[in-house]
This record gives structure tokens, sequence and C-alpha cells, in this order.
């Protein structure tokens, strides 16, 4: 048992360091650093130069533009990228669509595809919620019937993040209505240009536009879209949503956060000395960084875990990264607002692309505050999460 | 970095689960309780046969050169079998102190006794008004000719009704709250002038108060510097630290292995209760309160052998909150998941709780370590 980083690993994280200071465009740093959103034209450019430098699509195997690394790599780049901050990849393309064409698609559909999401030439985004089908997604309505050699799809999706942007969407359709919920699924690729695809955008509390609705009304689509066998879409959606286990812990972007709060609070006043020298706050404070210290520790367990047994099978304890890692990005928010105090109250109407000179730096506290509100939501709600270390760990 | 254990240290684990699954269980438990002193010899011999009382000490003094790993395996084992023997206060605390401090001859006179079995410490350091401040010593130890006289009330002494060998902390020079001018000396547990008021504490072990009166010692008691001994009562109950994060950890471990074990058996509703999903969460939550404290313990244990004595002590505060926390929560929630059952003292899971409560409040609580966490700047 040894905690320290080798002496490559060490050298690794100050590469990569290095890379994200001098390529992040310092504007993109900015925005992420004070809680707005990035604009399409931001995220793609700082993803290109990160493909550029071989490190867009890091984790996909080797033949597929990947970079080989161990999974104690894979950790340090996405805890460097976290707290710089930067953009992290596209995760609809690049960890969920993307390791399903490579797992499950065939020859021609890789060619297809998988360049395409490293160079974010496709923007893609994901199908799987509905009206009626959230933690019960199995229960999904969408439907694709086979007519000739096309699927006529009809239904419709919802909290698709981003659908705005998107050119592709990987979709859940139910292809066979008899069978039992899980079993008449299948996992659908095709262009949101299609006839017959409208995206509607929903508004969040925080006032910013992130997720839609998406309907489909006749869209044709044609029968090599299909990803793998029909009807096993349900065995790719949750490979899919394994496969992404341990970044979901953010502790990079919770860090990054706890540096923020640390240094507004030495700037903002209360009773005539900064916030963060009142014992009380600098107390919560601490808490929160002892929970997320122990939040690390369990990710690189499950990471040292996952090189030596690879991939595959999801451990167990990645719930417990969900759960105290949504809980711990809550936390932090809820500390800015303690921080700020009544400055969280103005409205900037002029939203994420405010210029910084107009815009005050606290204007985004709040809504990130209620924008972080999702993250025990959505991934598989922490609920959803307690269900499975009920059932995959403690047999209950 | 890496998580796993080496072939020796699984070896380690698989002869001490072993030998507590063979020979503790709670029926054994209650008759090791009803011995002399509250604990068993037979077992304590046992433990030093396994060589698991010289695990921690040089190969030079007889030991087997094992570090913090080894000792976090050994208390989650015992953590998990409630084991009442006297491990902490002899092996990690009273060997501590002789390994960090000693001198050659301290070392070959009483590190030997230890591995053996045939000698048992306890350390007496808390009084009436220290709480959890080690700084904080009102006993004194005042020069006569080439030795040390000693005065003084410790109380709530671990293994302090039995010791062979007492490591007392006492006042050299200074007031009673200055850093410096602290002593640690060895006094034989029968010395003159030494009163000691034994009885059992809450989770089954045993404790007592001591008074010194006009005790005499040679000059040869004193271990390390007698005029700056708190870096290492500091360091000492450091490892101690860690090592009750461990016992906690295991004792966690079983309290939650136990308490999903009867979800699934009882029945309510014509149910197993385990079917029901408020009871469910319950137990999931429990669950990521274990892992987040294993985590934390690898995490101190790790520490424990940091040189830097800052970032050492605020590594295992930290650990301590975490640890401290999770430890009410899983102990609390053991109970109220057992329902009645879980309140009478003939089911083993109440004395899981206990222990826990008690470890929360040894060598300084979850408050206590969120404070020192807090001045040293925090862990981001």
């Amino acid at each position: 048992m040894d905690l320290s980083f080798s002496k490559d690993e060490v050298a690794f994280r100050e590469e990569v360091r290095t890379f994200f200071r001098d390529n992040v465009p310092p504007a993109t740093r900015q925005k992420l650093q004070e809680g707005r959103h990035l604009s399409k034209d931001e995220m793609v450019t700082w993803w290109r130069i990160l493909n550029k430098k071989g490190w867009g699509v890091s984790h996909w195997p080797k033949e597929y533009g990947g970079t080989g690394w161990t999974s104690v790599q894979h950790y340090i780049f996405n805890e460097e990228l976290q707290m710089h901050p930067a953009p992290a990849p596209l995760a609809f393309g690049v960890s969920m669509v993307g390791p399903v064409i490579y797992t499950f698609g065939n020859e021609t559909q890789k060619k297809q595809y998988l360049p395409r999401i490293a160079s974010v030439d496709d923007w893609w985004c994901q199908g799987f919620s509905e009206p009626g089908s959230g933690s019960d997604l199995a229960s999904l309505k969408t439907k694709a019937e086979r007519k000739g050699d096309k699927y006529i799809i009809n239904g419709q999706k919802t909290w698709t993040t981003l659908a705005q942007y998107a050119d592709m969407i990987f979709c859940l359709c139910r292809t066979d209505t008899s069978a039992k919920k899980q079993m008449g699924i299948s996992f659908i690729v095709f262009d949101m240009k299609s006839k017959g695809v409208t995206v509607r955008p929903i508004q969040t509390i925080d006032g910013g536009v992130e997720v839609n609705e998406v309907f489909f009304d006749d869209v044709e689509v044609p029968v090599e879209n299909l990803i793998g066998e029909e009807n096993k879409g349900w065995d790719y959606a949750k490979f899919l949503l394994g496969n992404e286990r341990t970044g979901i812990a953010r502790v990079g972007v919770s860090k990054e956060r706890i540096r923020r709060i640390k240094d507004l609070a030495s700037k903002v006043e209360s009773g005539g000395k900064p916030v963060m020298q009142d014992q009380g706050f600098r107390e919560k404070l601490a808490a929160v960084e002892i929970e997320l210290k122990a939040l690390e520790l369990t990710q690189l367990r499950v990471v040292a875990d996952e090189g030596k047994h690879g991939k595959g099978k999801p451990n167990p304890a990645s719930s417990v990264l969900k759960i105290k890692g949504s809980e711990i990005q809550q936390a932090t928010t809820e500390l800015l607002m303690e921080v700020i105090g009544p400055f969280a109250a103005p409205f900037d109407e002029h939203g994420d692309e405010g210029s910084n000179e107009s815009m005050d730096w606290t204007a985004q506290i709040a809504p990130s505050y209620f924008n972080n509100r999702k993250v025990s939501i959505y991934g598989g709600s922490n609920e959803i999460q307690r269900n499975i270390i009920t059932k995959a760990v403690l047999g209950l | 970095m890496d998580f796993d254990l080496s072939e020796e240290q699984r070896l380690l684990k698989e002869s001490v689960d072993g030998l507590l699954t063979d020979s503790y269980d709670f029926d054994q438990r209650k008759k090791y309780m009803a011995e002399k002193g509250g604990w068993s010899k037979t077992l304590w011999g046992k433990l030093a046969e396994q060589g698991l009382l010289g695990l921690p000490f040089s190969e030079d003094d007889g030991g087997f050169g094992a570090g913090g790993v080894e000792t976090m395996i050994v208390m989650e084992a015992l953590g998990k079998a409630l084991v009442l023997e006297p491990y902490l206060a002899t092996v990690i605390l009273g060997g501590g102190f002789l390994r960090h401090g000693g001198s050659a001859e301290q070392k070959a006179a009483y590190i030997p006794g230890i591995i053996d079995g045939s000698k048992t410490f306890a350390f007496a350091q808390l009084e009436k008004n220290s709480r959890y401040d080690l700084g904080d010593v009102s006993t004194t130890a005042k020069r006569k000719g080439d030795g040390w006289v000693i005065d003084g009330e410790k109380f709530v002494v671990l293994n302090g009704e039995s010791a062979d060998v007492l490591v007392v902390t006492a006042r050299t020079k200074g007031g009673q709250r200055d850093s410096s001018g602290i002593g640690v000396f060895l006094v034989p547990g029968n010395a003159k002038g030494i009163a000691r008021k034994g009885y059992p504490t809450q989770d089954g072990l045993h404790a007592a108060d001591i008074t010194l009166t006009g005790v005499e010692v040679g000059s040869d008691a004193a271990i390390g510097d007698p005029e700056n001994g708190l870096p290492l009562i500091e360091r000492v109950v450091d490892e101690a630290r860690c090592a009750l994060c461990a016992e906690a950890v295991g004792a966690m471990d079983e309290s939650l292995k136990s308490t999903v074990e009867y979800l699934k058996t009882r029945k309510q509703f014509g149910v197993a209760i385990g079917s029901f999903q408020t009871l469910q969460h319950r137990a999931a939550d429990m669950f990521v309160a274990v892992e987040q404290a294993r985590s934390m313990s690898m995490f101190a244990t790790m520490a424990s052998e940091f040189d830097n004595a800052r970032e050492r002590a605020t590594a295992v505060a930290a650990a301590k909150v975490q640890i401290g926390k999770s430890a009410k929560f899983v102990g609390q929630q053991s109970i109220q998941l057992h329902g009645g059952i879980g309140m009478t003292q003939e089911a083993k899971i109440g004395h899981y709780f206990k222990r826990l409560t008690m470890i929360e409040n040894t060598f300084g609580d979850t408050d206590y370590h969120l404070r020192r966490v807090t001045d040293a700047g925090g862990l981001v």
C-alpha cells in the first residue's frame, strides 16, 4: 500500500498542468471559475486544441486515437483539467457514445463516427430520459418501427443537454413493444437535422438553457444507424452508464471551488474582518475539505482497483463517488453563497455573455448554487445510487 | 500509488482474522471479560505466539519491523472482534514511546517483555482538566539526586489497572499549559506511592484512576528529553489515533454486516424488513459512511509515517474527524435498524455502538480535531 505517486506520474502531472496553463484560452478559464456557461465556440475551440495535442479522447483504445495512459494517469489528467479549470471533453460523444460504438458498433460505424467525435465535427447529445421515464428509464416509450430499410421514430425525449448545439443524437427507442420492458429497446443514432426532429429549450431555475425537450415526428432513420443488435439497447445503455465511473466525483471541480471560496472569503468583510477569519465559517469549510479528502481517497481506491482488474465491471464504490461527489459540489456552492451573503441577490440579465467590466463577480454565485442542485438528480439520482448500493453491495 | 496488500500483509490479515474467528466469538468475549483485569491472559499469549505483539518493533529490537499498514490490518481485525486485550495501550502506546524515544538500554529492558507477552503497559496522560490537550500537564516530576520524584493524578488510564509499566507524562518545568517542560517517564505499576483505582469502562474495557504520591524513579526512567517531550507524545498519540481509526473501521464493518443480516432475517408485516426502501437507504448511507471512513483510515496510516510533523498531525486529525462522524452515524443507525433488540445488553450490536462511541472521545473528539484541521488552514 502506497499513496505516493511515482516519479513518472509526478512528471506527467507537471506536463499536463503546463499544457493547460499554456493552452486553455484565458477567457474560457475565467468563465468557468466564475460559474458561467461557455458558448459553443468556446468549447469547440478548446476541445480541438486538446485533440490536436492527442488528448481529446484520452481513454479510448489507441487504435481509435486514445493515449494508452494508465488509470492513474487518467485520474491525474482529469484532476488537473478540473482544477485549472478547463472544460472536460464533451461527455456525450467522448465518454458515452464513443465507447459504445467502438465496443458494439460495426467497422463502418467506427470509421464513420469515431474520428468525427474526436475532432468535434459532430456534437452529440443523449436521448435517454423521457417525460414519463426518468429514474424508471426502461419504461421509455419513444418508438422505432422498422419499415423496409428504415426506422420510423416517434416520441419525445427530455433533459437533453445542449441539444441546441447537437449534430447527432444517440437514442434509446422501443423496437419491440411486446417484450419485457428492458428487452425491447434498441440503441439508434441519427442526425439532428433529420426531418421531424424539433428541439425546444427548457429554461432552468438559474436562468440558463442547458437542457431541452426533443420531439420526434415520423423521423426516418436508415437501419444501418442501429448500433449493435436490435433489442439489446438496454445492455449498451448500462455499459455506457457504468463507463464514466470515476469522473463523476468531480474532486478537482470541488478543489478548485474551495480555493475560490478561500480567495473570496479573504476579500469579503463581515464585522470588520474577512469572512475567512470567522471561526464558524472556517470550521464549516474545513469539514467540507475533510469530506473531499475522504472522497478523493475513495476515488483513488476505485481508480487503483480499475487498473488492477480492468474495465467493464463497475466497482460498486462508484455509487459512493456519485453520492458524496454531488453532496460536496453542492456544499461548496452553498459556502460561496454564504461568503457573498446579501450580494447574492442581484440578477444579471446579460447572463453568460455579460462583459466582465460591467458585471460584478458575484453575479453567477446564486445561479451556480441553483444550477448545482441538478448534480444529485442527474446521472442516476442519489436515491437511485442508494438503490444500487442496496442491491449490488448489501444484497438486500 | 497502490492500495493492495502485499503478499506478507495478506498473510498477516489471514492469520489474525483466523485467530480471532477461532477464539473470539461473542460468548468467548464475555468469558474473557469476566477474567481478572477484564481480559484474557491466554488470548494475549496467543497474540504473542503469532508475533502480533512484536509487529511494529525493529528487527534489532526483536520485532518484525512492520509499518503502519500492518498495524492497521491488526487494529481492524481487533475492532471487528471487539477485542478487550490491551493492544493499543501496550503495543501502540507503550511500544510507541520506546520505539520513537527510548534509549538503547530502555529498549533492551522493556521491549522483549512486550513482544513475549509477559508485560503490559498503560499510558497515564489524562488529567482532570487537560481534556484533549496533550500539553496540559500539571503532574510534576522534580529532580531528586540523579532521579525524579513524580506527584499527580491521572484519570481513565486504559489498562491502568493491570499494567506492569506505566508511561507517565509529567511536568519538569514551566506552567500547566506550557508546551515545553513536559517529560515522559517509565514507572513500574507497583512502584511505591502509586494508588490505582480500577474500573470497567462503558465499552467493556478496563481503566484506572491513578494517584502518584512522591513516586521515585531513577535517571533512566525518562524517555527522551525530559524537558521537551511533547513532540514525542504527539507523535505516539498520532499513531494511537491512527490505530483507533482502523479499529473503528473494523467495528463499523462488522456493525454494518450485522445490521444488513438483521434486515434480511427480521420479518414484519409478513416480509423481511430489508425490503423497505427507507431501511435500505439508511443501510446504503451506512455503507457510504464506512467507505469514507476506510479511505481516511488509510490516508492517516500512510500519513503517520510523514516526517513533517505538521502535515502528519493535520492528516491524522482529518481522519479522526471523518471516523468520528462515520462512527457516530453507523453506530446509532445500527441500533435504530435493529430496533428493540439493539437496545439489549445481550445483542452484540450495542457493544459495537458503545466501543465506537468511546473511540470518538479518545485522544480528541470530532470537534477538537475539526478545530485542528481548521487552524492548520484546511486540506486544499
